[in-house]
């Protein structure tokens, strides 16, 4: 029997999640490099369109789990769901997307199967020991090349952008139960709400000039010459995580913009131009702003990761450059 | 109620970082190590929950020697006291080595509530911590930006981060596992005499044979994943780097910006 790659699929509000096409291209270029077949794995409660939605795509099988227990994600019914699945059908790969869902859950699930994880995974390449995974470490400073160096089933996920989505497939998948799910699967969280975080009048993502400020700034009592820079340009103010987190990003009550996060856990945004003075750019922000037209980083480290997706660089003192960059707008700008 | 707070001494990724010679990791000499950021935070909570139900800190974590500095500044930040998993069998293990040897820890230890940050910053598997709930057979959450113990400890209202700026709001089981996110809360400073308190505070240092643990579970040994290799990232196209002082700097990106690029 030709080894197998699964793909967990992720979905809210009855639509898959982007990156669950992104995890099927993964898995798709996954089982041609070990000349296997990939199958989809979708869980829920009234799964509905949701299914016809993840057949579509060119999977052996679509493997589905339709439970009440499931209708809100929870660690404990979808560990409980997969584990037995797994553990008979023993999977070559199991994919999954690197969502703040999956990675609450997946290595949660290695320790029930005591399976390999490779979490982030941006790329591979199948050497003569086997595969051999990249992944980003030191805040995407620097990658490294990981090798499982025990057998069985291997889960990993894959980082947004590494695997485009319009590299998955199309076709028509078999839908099939998921085989030895247990009875009587139980939440282990009890749903509470859903809450939106902070202010939503601030919508960063129809912005067109955007000066994002990183944790190189040093201060809630220097942002105001980016704040100047943005007045110039007409532009809108956003933040890195840390420059939150530090409460630098005040607003005149002296709360903290959260809103003005941008990045993984922030707003994913896509100006004509966007200014990042003193972000070092950690992958969990470059996932918000990468789909910017001109990108200007400004930072004082020249290895910061920052400069390898932005199209102009200036090494050096933001606190300088920011008010010379200022002056130079305003002169063109009249 | 007694927290055990999980930490991790990381390179400052501030710092100049250099490949050592056998291209495995850092080259560690002369290099800054801190409190991982988010384990930060995860002090922080640990402590004032510790101070609101009237019970204590007790921190852990496994690195080498080095690692003992980070334990005595949780130490002069209020923990009661520290576990150090020093000895050499437990070092270079991957996520599920390291959660082996913390939750062992942890059950010798005794908690009703285990505290850490989410990710690490220099490896960042972002799975440790969830590993270690299950050797524990306990709940956990990832990435918690709010937390309240209630009924006297025995649920606790868990706030998560989520995607696009949401967060979902539920209720677990204690004891668990919470891996917070950094920002959750406002670490503090330790005191002066804090500082002084802390040197005669404890600091354990089990055996794995102390916590029932055998060798092969644990550090390379027990790990699943190796490094062969670390490296600077391929720059791919990279930034059209712009010279000279700021204001000529300056000048030549907002001509750039406007008759090369369009977008002025």
């Amino acid at each position: 029997m030709s080894e197998q790659v699964w793909v967990v699929l992720q979905h809210r509000e009855g639509k898959l999640h982007r990156m669950s096409k992104e995890a099927i291209a993964a898995g798709q270029r996954l089982a041609g490099e070990i000349g296997g077949t990939v199958s989809g794995v979708l869980l829920g409660s009234g799964l509905g369109d949701l299914v016809a939605q993840a057949s579509a795509f060119d999977l052996a099988t679509l493997y589905t789990v339709d439970d009440s227990a499931l209708q809100d994600y929870n660690p404990g019914a979808y560990v409980a769901a997969l584990t037995p699945a797994i553990r008979e059908q023993a999977p070559a790969f199991v994919v999954f997307p690197h969502t703040y869902q999956s990675v609450d859950y997946f290595p949660r699930l290695g320790q029930a199967l005591d399976a390999a994880l490779v979490p982030e995974v941006i790329g591979f390449e199948n050497g003569a020991d086997g595969l051999i995974w990249q992944r980003p470490i030191l805040g995407g400073k620097l990658q490294a090349r990981v090798r499982v160096k025990t057998s069985g089933t291997v889960l990993l996920s894959v980082q947004s952008g590494a695997f485009p989505a319009d590299g998955a497939a199309a076709g028509q998948a078999d839908v099939e139960p998921l085989p030895s799910v247990p009875s009587g699967l139980t939440s282990d969280r009890e749903i509470l709400e859903v809450q939106q975080v902070g202010d939503d009048q601030v919508d960063l993502t129809k912005a067109d000039v955007i000066v994002a400020i990183g944790r190189g700034v040093g201060g809630a009592d220097k942002v105001e010459s980016l704040r100047e820079l943005a007045k110039v340009l007409g532009a809108d103010i956003g933040a890195s995580r840390p420059v939150i987190d530090n409460g630098w990003l005040l607003d005149a009550d002296g709360n903290v913009e959260r809103e003005r996060q941008i990045g993984s856990s922030g707003q994913t945004v896509a100006p004509k131009l966007y200014i990042a003075a003193g972000i070092s750019g950690a992958i969990q922000h470059l996932v918000g702003m990468k789909g910017a037209t001109c990108i200007v980083a400004i930072n004082k480290d020249a290895t910061a990761p920052i400069f390898n997706i932005a199209h102009y660089g200036i090494v050096g003192d933001l606190h300088e450059i920011v008010p010379a960059l200022t002056e130079a707008v305003a002169a063109v700008k009249g | 109620m007694r927290i055990a707070v999980c930490i991790k001494q990381v390179p400052d990724t501030e710092a100049r970082l250099r490949v050592a010679k056998d291209g495995k990791w850092l080259d560690e000499e002369d290099l800054r190590f801190v409190i991982n950021e988010s384990d930060e935070y995860a002090v922080e909570e640990a402590l004032t929950w510790a101070e609101k139900t009237g019970g204590e800190v007790v921190i852990i974590s496994l690195g080498p020697a080095r690692v003992q500095e980070a334990l005595r500044k949780g130490l002069a930040l209020g923990a009661a006291k520290a576990i150090h998993l020093v000895d050499e069998a437990y070092q270079g293990g991957d996520a599920r080595a390291t959660a082996v040897a913390l939750a062992a820890a942890i059950q010798n230890e005794g908690a009703d509530l285990v505290l850490t940050g989410s990710q690490s910053d220099d490896v960042g598997y972002g799975s440790t911590a969830s590993l270690v709930a299950g050797h524990l057979g306990w709940p956990h959450a990832w990435l918690v930006m709010g937390l309240e113990v209630e009924e006297g400890g025995a649920t606790a209202k868990v706030t998560r981060e989520m995607e696009s700026g949401m967060n979902e709001v539920f209720r677990l089981t204690l004891p668990a596992v919470i891996e917070v996110q950094a920002g959750i809360n406002h670490p503090r400073y330790a005191s002066l005499k804090g500082i002084m308190k802390a040197k005669r505070k404890p600091i354990d240092k089990p055996t794995p044979a102390e916590l029932g643990l055998d060798a092969a579970s644990l550090g390379a040994a027990g790990s699943h994943l190796e490094i062969l290799e670390i490296a600077f990232p391929d720059s791919g196209d990279g930034a059209q780097m712009i010279e000279g002082d700021a204001a000529a700097a300056a000048k030549e990106l907002v001509e750039k910006l406007q008759k090369e690029a369009r977008v002025l």
